[in-house]
């Protein structure tokens, strides 16, 4: 008794007393859905119990022609939000930083609210923004230059326009102070050499500055990439549920939402989630590799 | 010869930099007017007919009628005098999945970030054998989407028959990687001879990580604090799986199934959702500086 507790307060047996429940959390909320998950994508559940019906369920998803739109839908949208939330928000950082700007500390707390909106509110703000209706604000705009009301959200090409402003109003605040807070650990001195060796203000963002961001970089487009495919519920509150006119804002985790809980179909559902995995994980490996992320090490070493 | 051109020359820098001034603090001021425009609209909605609102659109024209009705109708609980009794039960309703949301994410608030304090006290404090492999699989769970994993967790969770209830929503997301993550970033810079002072005085190990470095762990907690309250309250997706009953509704969830077209909620939702903005936005306000620091922790380290 006496030896045992003695050994709990050891040094050596502490630090697993402490780690503990992430090694619980990590077998019980981690590992095990992770291996039901992907089992169960190569079963047929039904309420009756489980069967093995091998890759059924992925062959079956290569001809799904709807699985097939929610794949296309998540890369393009995850493709967009890349294409506006990593330069943007990098450029208008560099700005906020610069002594050009005044009040900084006023616009950087406005930027960040939209964040604190949840998708609930955010997305129904936006949908009645685009609403068909005379006094949606875009209608009102139309209106300004004698068009009439338009449809927004029922055409792919406006209606992506709510989904993707929704996701700049939100995040553009968020990505930019992340990148606020990687200019301030760039060490000036190397800005002083930059003028003194004559280099422009373009040459010092194109050589110092740029290069000096790439953990920011690769931070802000790790999380893009994954916010990017897994969106959903963005989609949910702009279509007001998971049926958007001609499966325009249909998503794969829309599609797993769809499958695997409103027509129960588990197995198939977990196929979907298997392969959403499998494209998040390649893209990241893809970025990494590209941005040279492994070699950094390398690079130490030397 | 070099004084004569230099006045010129810093005349027109001055200038220079007085426009760019301009140019740069209105592009701000213009991103942060574009910023506030949705939430502006959606203030002006909550006074006006939610019928109206939400089948025409949030009107701007300030001649059209406005009115506390709205309002009334939310805190009809608190002074129920002339209403109809629908609308009494609807704002209880609305106060439940309030007093909900602030329950669960007090609760999850707390629970999380002590929970998380340990971890990484465990897995930064001490050297040993599994220390570097379970450091690998703090990151590794966070590059798998939690939506990949939200089917099988959904059938775990009814196994384990805490489906319906808030230990449902909190347990799988209480080792949260962020925290962990964050938590330990910040220790690693905590002088690590305070361990063994305390152990000279006495103190076990578990005395030495309450009372010795977790005071001096504040502005972490802090930081986290805020970060995990803004995400407790806004989630969304997990708990709109793991509730059933609708008094056990978060707010965003109660939000949600007041959209459909059946009842008529409307003037509910719209002065409800912007009354469900405040808790967070209050909080963000008094702690902004801490949540800074708290999410640009991962991005300037990479």
């Amino acid at each position: 008794m006496n030896k045992a507790k003695k050994l709990l307060y050891s040094q050596k047996i502490a630090p697993y007393v402490f780690v503990l429940p992430f090694i619980l959390s990590l077998l019980i909320f981690w590992l095990y859905p992770l291996v039901t998950g992907i089992t169960m994508s190569f079963q047929d559940v039904t309420f009756g119990g489980k069967a093995w019906i091998g890759t059924a369920h992925y062959a079956k998803l290569a001809g799904d022609k709807f699985f097939k739109i929610a794949v296309l839908n998540s890369v393009e949208y995850m493709a967009l939000t890349l294409l506006l939330m990593v330069p943007i928000p990098m450029l208008l950082a560099v700005l906020m930083e610069s002594r050009l700007t005044k009040a900084r500390g006023v616009w950087k707390v406005i930027m960040y609210v939209p964040a604190l909106t949840s998708v609930v509110i955010s997305g129904l703000l936006f949908r009645l923004m685009f609403s068909e209706g005379v006094n949606g604000q875009m209608n009102v705009i139309m209106a300004a230059f004698g068009k009439p009301a338009q449809a927004w959200l029922k055409s792919k090409g406006t209606g992506w326009c709510a989904l993707l402003l929704l996701c700049v109003w939100r995040w553009t605040g968020v990505n930019m102070l992340y990148y606020v807070a990687g200019l301030k650990a760039i060490d000036t001195s190397l800005y002083e050499s930059g003028d003194i060796d004559g280099a422009n203000g373009w040459q010092k963002f194109r050589y110092i500055t740029i290069p000096l961001l790439k953990p920011t970089t690769v931070y802000v487009i790790t999380i893009s990439v994954f916010a990017g495919l897994s969106m959903f519920l963005e989609s949910f509150m702009i279509w007001n549920g998971n049926s958007s006119p001609k499966n325009i804002g249909l998503t794969i985790v829309g599609y797993l939402y769809k499958r695997g809980i409103e027509k129960n179909d588990m197995g198939y559902a977990c196929a979907v989630g298997v392969i959403l995995m499998v494209i998040a994980l390649a893209i990241n490996f893809a970025q990494l590799l590209a941005t040279g992320t492994f070699s950094l090490k390398k690079k130490k070493g030397e | 010869m070099a004084k004569n051109t230099s006045t010129p020359n810093q005349k027109t820098m001055a200038a220079n930099h007085k426009v760019g001034t301009a140019v740069a603090t209105g592009l701000f001021a213009f991103l942060c007017a574009f910023i506030a425009f949705p939430l502006v609209c959606g203030l002006l909605g909550s006074f006006r007919d939610g019928q109206k609102v939400i089948t025409t659109g949030m009107s701007l024209d300030l001649h059209s009628p406005v009115s506390l009705q709205n309002y009334r109708e939310l805190f009809a609980k608190f002074a129920p005098s002339g209403m109809t009794d629908d609308v009494i039960l609807n704002s209880q309703k609305y106060f439940m999945w309030y007093k909900n949301s602030l329950i669960l994410t007090l609760t999850t608030v707390v629970l999380t970030l002590l929970v998380c304090y340990f971890i990484a006290y465990g897995l930064t404090m001490y050297k040993y054998k599994l220390q570097g492999f379970l450091f690998f699989m703090v990151i590794a769970t966070m590059s798998v989407p939690f939506e990949i994993l939200m089917l099988p967790l959904y059938q775990e969770i009814t196994t384990l028959g805490i489906i319906n209830t808030n230990a449902g929503v909190i347990l799988p997301g209480l080792c949260a990687a962020g925290t962990i993550f964050f938590f330990k970033q910040y220790m690693t810079s905590l002088p690590k001879e305070l361990l063994d002072a305390g152990r000279v005085d006495g103190c076990t190990e578990y005395g030495i990580a309450v009372k010795i470095m977790m005071p001096i762990t504040k502005p972490a907690f802090a930081s986290q604090a805020i970060m995990c309250a803004m995400g407790s309250w806004n989630n969304m997706l997990w708990p709109m799986l793991v509730y059933r009953d609708t008094n056990k509704f978060t707010l965003q969830i109660g939000l949600n199934t007041l959209l459909t077209p059946y009842g008529n909620n409307y003037n509910l939702l719209i002065a409800g959702s912007m009354f469900g903005i405040l808790p967070i936005l209050v909080i963000y306000l008094i702690f902004n500086r801490y949540l800074v620091e708290g999410m640009t922790s991962g991005a300037v380290k990479g």
